[in-house]
């Protein structure tokens, strides 16, 4: 049966992707914030997963406002990367799990929740950053990847607690899959930040010490916490952080840590990493 | 009766909401327009010609022309859609956010370094009022 093994958080800022790309993550400015992957890069090495169920927002690019899907689940057999106008990212193609796409699909459906079905589009810097975060700059990906697409760019996005609940339905689909699989979740985006409005730059660090506090201890609490709290406290663009409850609800009750890092800035952003285990 | 909405006082924020979406549609999708490098070219080459083939309203065709992304924003621009212009312009995503915090680029760059705006004074309109 397939085993869901880890869970992770990143965020998916493009200037990071441009980092790497360019060769300039031992830079002053990038290699603090690089430094507290190289832990990640050696742990995804040792605990290599066959698939990544990674959960993440598309920034207009394969969705714009013609078409907005709240919750996109990926059953694609393959996706490329979007030419974001510096060219599409030079990284290799990424390869899908559309079995358990398709599996997964069908069972979050049968739960109630509304997903839409997305077998062909390109994936931007939400996806793909974290991908060249924590694999680096591979010549093909070391595992299959599931992108799970959510609406946080046109107000509202799904609850925290439609997005924790939604992330246990993704469990028990992963739980029912016959295949032998050692699945892991990333929940991607944040942390705290804000690009627009005279408020641009906001940075709030004593929310995002918090938000991992409670996200690890007392996650139930923390998908309570109404969009307007992320808003006022962690910026407009901050709001992205409901996505990591996803990821938190496919998690076991009780997780275990097993890395974390925060760095401010990458660009206007704060920066922040965890990787969990079920405890 | 209208939405509820709770972040109407947070200061120097416009939320992209439903509201905001449907008055900015057009200006949103022309930026879309942007990703296609042969529309690019057309409109670096005649800004106008181009702005007058989509249904805007004058007023946001006068706040492309000038780049005035917090005036663009506030008849309904999005950032996700504004960095299809800052890339057509050959600038980054922070320039974008420095011009509508009213900092030049390098200003806001260093406010980042040094720890990002902080949230003190941030949260309500009426921290702001009072001065």
């Amino acid at each position: 049966m397939a085993r869901l093994t880890a869970g992770l958080t990143t965020s998916h800022v493009p200037a990071i992707g441009a980092a790497i790309d360019l060769g300039k993550t031992q830079e002053p400015y990038w290699k603090p914030l690089f430094d507290g992957f190289e832990f990640s890069r050696k742990w995804m090495q040792e605990n290599k997963p066959d698939v990544v169920f990674l959960v993440y927002n598309d920034h207009a690019s394969a969705f714009d406002l013609s078409n907005i899907p709240t919750f996109a689940i990926g059953c694609g057999e393959e996706y490329e990367s979007t030419d974001e106008g510096w060219g599409p990212r030079p990284i290799p193609t990424v390869k899908g799990a559309p079995d358990l796409a398709w599996h997964i699909r069908q069972s979050v459906i049968q739960d109630d929740f509304d997903l839409t079905t997305v077998s062909e589009m390109t994936v931007d810097h939400g996806f793909t950053v974290p991908l060249s975060l924590l694999f680096g700059q591979p010549k093909e990906w070391p595992c299959l990847v599931i992108p799970f697409a959510v609406n946080v760019i046109v107000y509202p996005p799904p609850s925290g607690r439609r997005c924790y609940e939604i992330g246990k339905s993704i469990r028990k689909a992963i739980d029912s899959f016959d295949d032998d699989l050692n699945v892991q979740i990333w929940g991607t985006g944040g942390m705290s930040h804000q690009l627009q409005g005279p408020r641009a730059g906001l940075i709030n660090k004593d929310f995002d010490m918090k938000f991992f506090e409670d996200l690890i201890h007392n996650p139930e609490a923390l998908a309570e916490m109404p969009h307007v709290e992320y808003q006022r406290d962690a910026g407009s663009e901050g709001i992205e952080l409901v996505m990591w409850l996803i990821m938190r609800g496919a998690m076991d009750a009780k997780v275990k840590e097993i890395h974390r890092h925060y760095h401010v800035p990458a660009s206007s952003t704060a920066v922040g990493h965890l990787i969990l285990e079920n405890a | 009766m209208a939405l509820d909405k709770p972040y109407s006082d947070i200061p120097g924020t416009i939320v992209f909401d439903s509201d905001m979406a449907r008055a900015g549609y057009h200006a949103n999708q022309f930026c879309m327009s942007l990703m296609k490098p042969e529309n690019r070219e057309r409109f670096l080459a005649d800004e106008r010609a181009y702005l007058d083939e989509w249904p805007m309203s004058e007023e946001q065709k006068q706040a492309i022309l000038d780049r005035n992304y917090l005036r663009l924003q506030q008849l309904g621009g999005n950032v996700y859609y504004f960095a299809k212009m800052f890339f057509t312009d050959k600038k980054s995503v922070a320039y974008g956010s420095s011009t509508m915090a009213g900092m030049s680029e390098q200003e806001y760059m260093q406010m980042m370094i040094d720890g990002g705006r902080s949230i003190e004074g941030n949260r309500f309109t009426k921290e702001q009022e009072n001065g």
